[in-house]
């Protein structure tokens, strides 16, 4: 599990990758309703120069419980990131400070550019983003 | 007149993006009248003795709002009596969330023993007024004359995991410095919280 702190590289790597980084919940509907679309991405573009980092929200009491067989059973192979820094207050605006808060939510970035989008994303947004971040 | 028919025209194109944007602090507060789980309605003008209100976005799923409740009652036994009650709203759509029902949330404010109102913004018009994006958001407002004035938005503290290890209990503190004619600081603050679930 990581604070904020420890997270924070991993939103500002300045390496030839794009990195899609998305905040979620195993407990939160809209979140788990398109991890399919993040999963199809990073198995579609495993040759190409694109990480997908999936960081969790889950309750540190609800790891092993719940988020762990979650991951299992719907066959979750992004890499998982849990983060548990309760004073949300002090690094929401480090992830980008239009974010109200809510989840999901989700960074997109390479060395050329940010984008961040709060709220869902289709396969199909995915895929345009990611196709034009790649060229 | 040129230039008043430019700024007319200007002020009509960015309108809707600032009523999109809810309330900042500042601003001044829209009334409401919402359904209660007790089948009356409710107004902020029902309550005329108040000086200002602590309205909570919540609802009954979502495990931010459920770690909150129990300090939500605490704040409104505490600040009622000094003029700041709670009102809690639970604007989620019961279409996609059905546990968000008036009914449901009748049972829930039951077996918490809710001492406040709690309405279901029936028209999904409220939360938007006000800008609530999550749950639990909340939003003390202040009576300014006859005018409502947004005086905090945000979260309750700095630790919704455990209530013992709160350092800055950011809505008291905004409460104890409304009572003594100061200004919060902060008066924004954020958290993470549930999308409010809307088609």
């Amino acid at each position: 599990m990581l604070s904020f702190d420890d997270l924070e590289p991993h939103l500002h790597f300045s390496n030839d990758t794009t990195y899609l980084v998305n905040f979620w919940a195993s407990w939160c509907t809209p979140c788990v309703s398109e991890l399919p679309a993040f999963e199809s991405i990073r198995e579609e573009y495993r040759d190409e120069k694109l990480k997908v980092l999936l960081v969790s929200l889950d309750f540190p009491g609800q790891v092993d419980t719940r988020l762990m067989p979650f991951l299992e059973k719907n066959g979750i192979h992004s890499e998982v990131l849990v983060l548990n820094d309760p004073d949300a207050n002090r690094w929401i605006d480090r992830v980008d400070p239009g974010w109200t808060g809510s989840i999901p939510a989700t960074l997109i970035y390479n060395r050329d550019g940010r984008l961040f989008h709060e709220g869902e994303y289709s396969y199909e947004e995915l895929k345009q983003i990611v196709e034009q971040k790649l060229k | 007149m040129k230039k008043i028919i430019i700024s007319l025209a200007l002020s009509l194109v960015t309108m809707p993006f600032i009523l999109a944007g809810g309330y900042n602090v500042g601003d001044k507060a829209a009334d409401f009248k919402l359904p209660n789980i007790d089948g009356k309605y409710v107004s902020l003008s029902d309550y005329p003795d108040a000086k200002g209100f602590i309205v909570v976005f919540t609802c009954n799923g979502c495990p931010y709002a459920r770690a909150y409740q129990d300090r939500i009652i605490a704040l409104d036994k505490k600040y009622k009596s000094r003029g700041y009650p709670v009102i809690a709203i639970n604007p989620n759509d019961t279409g996609l969330k059905p546990e968000d029902n008036l009914e449901a949330m009748k049972e829930r404010a039951k077996e918490k023993g809710y001492t406040f109102p709690y309405l279901k913004d029936e028209k999904y018009d409220v939360f938007k007024e006000y800008g609530a994006t999550r749950t639990p958001h909340i939003f003390v407002l202040t009576k300014r004359g006859s005018d409502l004035v947004v005086s905090y938005i945000g979260t309750v503290d700095d630790n919704y995991q455990d209530p013992a290890a709160v350092k800055e209990p950011y809505l008291a503190n905004a409460l104890n410095a409304l009572l003594a004619d100061r200004e919060p600081d902060p008066s924004f603050t954020k958290a993470i919280g549930c999308t409010i679930k809307q088609q």
